[in-house]
């Protein structure tokens, strides 16, 4: 049910952006969804793409910090108050959420958001015994 | 192990008669053939027949670095020129640089004070000294050298940089000890994992490292990185260059080879000696050197000479490991800062790593002080309230030691410039 994100530290400092996604780009990776986080110091850039041990790898020997996380990634009907649904489900369940992002593809009729909980495991309980549909990898990166 | 016990171990009386016999001689040299201390000697109104004890010392004036500047290049040599066999300078990059000069003698002194602070690691004629410092001008490379050669040690004079194939030297060739700059052992640490390669393989035992102030801390991380002991040499041109000083394996301060090297410690702002154990800044007159001795040499090196006899059998009187220099303090806010202070602190927390520069602004009216830290794989996060976190557990670090307020940014792996000399650790934008 987890899939599999990697994150980046990035220096505020312009093209460092450019540079991540032209190395993975150069190393044939897909990149399927991102997010990135800002302070003014710094940024966590956070990816899901399509093979996260050779992008994790590439990119540490262009000596990037990388990090790998498990992520849930939700169904979200994909109609007006859809979302709203959802996050009520996780908010009556006392579930806290560290950040979350939206996936580019559909999933047939439906959105699919990147979750980050801190209890991934007790989020994947709550939801599938809501019926919430949570994709797998596999299913996700052939999306 | 001792290179010469007969003077390193000597009775402190009689080492004492020693140093006044050498004073007295030095004295009267440099009062005789260098216009600029009979000036000097003059203006104080103290001639040669008025030191009759050690304490005598403290009445005469002090040598400072601009008065070596204004006696550039040759202006305080104490012998004719055809004399002369060698001449090094100080690696200063601004300016002038800083002259010394050595007959015959200085070099054979020169590498008999040497011996000594390599046999301290436990070097003897059947070790491999790789010296990684910088051959040239500069007094590590050669210094090193001729202790090497004094004690039948084989010399790789492999010389800073090139760290790639200083590593594949160091394998092939079985070095034993390794003499560079701290802050150089832990760049070659990197290369060498990066390179694949596990220190525990190689044959290297022990080092003498310096030019540079370190930390404890930092002992414990080269010991650890680079499996060997690590021991702190302490030199500098205007004296003779590396060889003044250097840490036993008691590791508790650095034997100051004071039969040729008479310390003293003073405040740094009147000039009055401090007494035993105070910390302040570093007096030396060369008892013994010809080509350039010099009385009451101001190192602007901040340390402290240590009571009581060490436990390896030397006499010699030790001094802690330099805390600062006068120069590199640095105040913000009216609070005096040693950038080895802030390193001890990163060097303690489990989270950083030991690449960090300082970097000194003033905003309006106010002083403030950045620390840069490098990112690694121990502490990166997806998140960034850990990162955050991360960033204000150094900064409440820090400030809980220096007493004032910092910022720490935290920066990309290899972002802060690597130096294979001398590290160059603050950055002052600050205009006065």
């Amino acid at each position: 049910m987890k899939v599999k994100q990697i994150s980046i530290f990035l220096e505020n400092k312009a093209g460092r952006l450019a540079e991540v996604t032209n190395i993975l780009g150069k190393a044939g990776i897909n990149i399927r969804a991102l997010s990135l986080a800002d302070t003014t110091d710094f940024g966590i850039l956070r990816l899901i793409v399509n093979d996260i041990e050779k992008a994790a790898k590439t990119l540490k020997d262009h000596g990037f910090t990388v990090g790998e996380t498990e992520v849930l990634a939700v169904e979200v009907p994909d109609r007006p108050g859809g979302l709203g649904e959802i996050l009520k489900i996780i908010q009556d369940a006392g579930l806290n959420v560290e950040y979350m992002y939206a996936f580019v593809e559909r999933s047939s009729d439906n959105a699919v958001i990147i979750f980050r909980f801190d209890n991934v495991d007790e989020a994947t309980r709550v939801l599938l015994g809501k019926g919430v549909t949570i994709l797998n990898g596999g299913t996700l990166y052939s999306l | 192990m001792i290179w010469d016990p007969k003077f390193e171990s000597m009775p402190l009386p009689q080492l004492q008669d020693l140093q006044l016999e050498r004073l007295k001689e030095v004295f009267e040299r440099v009062y005789d053939r260098v216009p600029f201390y009979f000036q000097a000697f003059r203006t104080a109104g103290i001639k040669p027949k008025d030191i009759k004890s050690l304490e005598d010392l403290s009445r005469l004036p002090f040598t400072t670095k601009d008065d070596l500047r204004d006696n550039y290049p040759f202006g305080l040599f104490a012998v004719p020129p055809s004399d002369i066999e060698e001449i090094h300078t100080s690696s200063g990059t601004t300016g002038k640089p800083i002259v010394g000069g050595y007959t015959h003698r200085d070099i054979e002194l020169w590498s008999e004070v040497m011996a000594r602070c390599l046999t301290c690691s436990g070097t003897t004629k059947d070790d491999v000294v790789q010296n990684a410092y910088g051959y040239g001008l500069f007094t590590g490379g050669l210094g090193v050298h001729y202790g090497a050669r004094r004690i039948g040690a084989s010399v790789i004079p492999i010389s800073g940089g090139n760290t790639k194939r200083q590593i594949m030297i160091m394998q092939d060739f079985g070095s034993t000890v390794l003499t560079c700059t701290p802050s150089y052992t832990l760049f070659l640490a990197e290369v060498a994992a990066e390179m694949g390669l596990d220190f525990s393989q190689m044959k290297l035992k022990s080092g003498n490292f310096g030019a540079e102030p370190w930390s404890e801390n930092m002992r414990a991380e080269i010991e650890k990185k680079l499996d060997l002991l690590a021991l702190d040499i302490y030199g500098l041109t205007e004296i003779i260059g590396p060889g003044v000083a250097n840490e036993c394996e008691a590791k508790d301060g650095l034997h100051i080879f004071e039969d040729h090297f008479l310390p003293e410690i003073i405040d740094s702002t009147t000039g009055k000696n401090l007494p035993l154990g105070e910390a302040g800044e570093l007096v030396v007159t060369t008892l013994t050197k010809e080509a350039m001795p010099l009385i009451r040499y101001r190192t602007r090196d901040i340390t402290a000479l240590i009571p009581g006899l060490c436990s390896c059998g030397r006499t010699v009187v030790r001094m802690k490991r330099i805390m600062g220099r006068t120069d590199d303090m640095l105040i913000i806010r009216g609070i005096n800062v040693f950038p080895s202070q802030i390193e001890a602190v990163l060097m303690q927390m489990e989270e950083t790593e030991p690449h960090y520069q300082i970097v000194v602004e003033r905003k309006g009216a106010l002083d403030e002080l950045e620390i840069l830290v490098e990112v690694n794989e121990r502490i990166f996060s997806d998140e960034i309230k850990r990162l955050e976190d991360i960033e204000r557990k150094i900064e409440k670090e820090v400030e809980s030691t220096l007493g004032i307020s910092v910022k720490v940014k935290l920066a990309e792996p290899k972002s802060i410039q690597r130096s294979e000399g001398k590290a160059k650790r603050v950055i002052d934008k600050r205009v006065f």
